[in-house]
């Protein structure tokens, strides 16, 4: 399944003293089975971009297609076609709001109109895909669990209506180290199982270890698209526009400069690692 | 005398009504006049519980807990207390009380009854200091994250405070905003003296400060100098928590025999120690 943007614009406050473009002449296809990062400073546009992915903007000008329908077409199942979009709001733990964690993964599915047997069956799934075990969680209360267990629920209620793709909103702001390489771990799991996975961020850092590719916004316009090797390889056109690249690649880059003979646009602390100690075993010959 | 400490905990233990288990288990702390700590946990280790303690939001079930000097289980000081140890919250959105940016910063000085006259020249001071003058008459729902957190500060800043308590005050902000907010609270630091402690999951925020203490499972588990905390990788994975990045890619190096020095903690770090022994000049 593709999410296909095209020429997509989008204005808030249209006529009004407020109003404000928001995203701009965005064209971006979401293949199937990728890992798109979409990285930009705060405002600019990132969120307004994923509410377009799932319908729930819609957009000014210009046109979103899945698997090649216009999402606002006439005559367009728009239902059926949300549903394959899973969209993962920030801080989704904020949205839990049934007595039993099971109850609230099932919440989703029982919208569906599916079955007794079925929703069992998509609950059971899901928190077993989000590494919830569901003897000792399922008839607890979300409230009383930890921040990065709620965020869990919160995702695997999303998973339960199994989404072809899903699209998550900054899943790990907030989250302690540990908590947020549990839900990183998950998702390239999900990855590769192959659910196309869409992921806004901050971190180059999380970037880096996980996306095959990397869409840059600025000021509401895609300024730049490419595997991170290439993004992140293009340290003025980050910085312009107010991002950091990560610190394996600031290294690699400082090195360089000092004369140390790495290849250009090492992103990575594995690579690095590779590299260096390769280095250092040509020099040092045992 | 020695100066009298900013804050100062005493053994101090703290159990939730209806908890059967303690959140803190007898810990001790001193924060001193004009250091800047950086504490550290995984979430539910008892952090956020201790940095209420220290302003007396929560009282100790045992042990005490002294503001500089005074006990925050004494209710008279509990106004003087907070006035002194001023404390900025994770979430932007949930600290800002009045509709223009100057009311809220005026909101600590109102209920301290002090002059309209003062209290004007402390709000412009305040706002001055934390580069929000311009957003003076704003209403704080149209400023950013790193914006409102500013104000917030700017809030603790006009009470004339000896010590900023910082709960993940970043934790909800872009890489901009964070930046600007831990900048405006190490520049107050450096240049007023004010002492801080800054609660964070950010393990390159931490390796800025004077002093890290870990906590976990209620108890400090680790404390020193940030380069002699990050140094031991794997104590603090085992504590659920990181090492800044080259910390970590130096300690895989030094499993491949390269002699780096363990406890590099910068980019700029790393890049000196690596040239020293792979430049092509040396």
């Amino acid at each position: 399944m593709s999410i296909e943007l095209r020429n997509v614009t989008h204005v808030y406050a249209e006529g009004s003293a407020f109003r404000s473009v928001a995203l701009e002449d965005i064209s971006l296809t979401i293949e199937d089975g990728e890992f798109l990062a979409l990285v930009g400073h705060t405002g600019c546009g990132k969120s307004t971009l994923v509410q377009h992915l799932n319908g729930l903007l819609k957009p000014s000008s210009g046109q979103v297609l899945v698997d090649g329908q216009d999402l606002h077409g006439e005559h367009v199942n728009r239902r059926l076609l949300r549903m394959k979009v899973g969209l993962v709001f920030q801080y989704p733990e904020y949205q839990l709001f049934e007595e039993t964690v099971a109850k609230d993964i099932a919440f989703g599915p029982k919208n569906m109109g599916l079955g007794a047997d079925e929703i069992d069956r998509r609950v059971r799934s899901a928190m077993a895909q989000m590494h919830l075990d569901y003897q000792k969680y399922a008839e607890r209360s979300p409230f009383e669990l930890s921040g990065g267990q709620m965020r869990r629920v919160a995702i695997a209620g999303i998973l339960a209506m199994e989404p072809q793709t899903l699209v998550l909103d900054e899943p790990t702001a907030g989250l302690d180290p540990h908590g947020r390489d549990r839900i990183l771990g998950i998702l390239r799991e999900l990855h590769e199982k192959g659910t196309t996975i869409v992921m806004v961020s901050h971190s180059m850092d999380d970037v880096a270890r996980l996306a095959t590719r990397v869409a840059v916004m600025s000021h509401g316009k895609l300024i730049a698209t490419g595997t991170p090797r290439e993004v992140f390889s293009r340290q003025d056109m980050m910085e312009n526009a107010g991002l950091r690249i990560p610190e394996a690649a600031r290294l690699c880059q400082s090195l360089r400069q000092r004369g140390v003979p790495l290849p250009d646009g090492l992103f990575t602390l594995e690579e690095l690692r590779t590299h260096l100690s390769a280095l250092w075993r040509e020099a040092h010959p045992c | 005398m020695a100066e009298q400490a900013s804050i100062l905990a005493e053994h101090v233990s703290f159990t939730y009504e209806e908890s059967e288990t303690q959140t803190l288990k007898d810990v001790s702390l001193e924060i001193k006049p004009g250091e800047f700590v950086a504490i550290l946990g995984h979430n539910g280790s008892g952090k956020s519980t201790l940095a209420k303690l220290l302003n007396a939001l929560y009282l100790p079930t045992e042990g005490r807990v002294l503001v500089c000097g005074m006990d925050t289980a004494e209710d008279e000081r509990i106004w003087d207390i907070r006035r002194r140890a001023g404390m900025i919250f994770q979430n932007p959105d949930n600290q800002l009380v009045a509709t223009v940016v100057r009311e809220d910063v005026a909101f600590g000085l109102e209920n301290l009854g002090v002059p309209h006259g003062e209290m004007v020249e402390r709000i412009d001071r305040a706002l001055e200091t934390v580069r929000m003058t311009a957003y003076a008459d704003s209403a704080p729902h149209m400023l950013s994250g790193g914006q409102k957190q500013r104000v917030a500060i700017a809030g603790i800043l006009a009470m004339a405070p000896s010590c900023i308590l910082a709960d993940e005050a970043t934790a909800m902000l872009d890489p901009a905003g964070r930046e600007e907010v831990l900048q405006t609270v190490r520049k107050l630091n450096r240049e007023q003296g004010i002492s801080v402690v800054w609660i964070t999951h950010f393990m390159e925020e931490a390796a800025k400060a004077d002093r890290v203490i870990v906590i976990s499972d209620g108890e400090i588990a680790l404390q020193g100098a940030p380069r002699e905390v990050f140094k031991q990788v794997e104590r603090m994975r085992e504590l659920h928590l990181d090492v800044p990045h080259m910390t970590a890619l130096a300690a895989e190096l030094r499993k491949e025999g390269i002699p780096l020095r363990e406890d590099l903690l910068t980019v700029e770090e790393m890049t000196e120690e690596v040239c020293a022994l792979l430049c092509p000049s040396n």
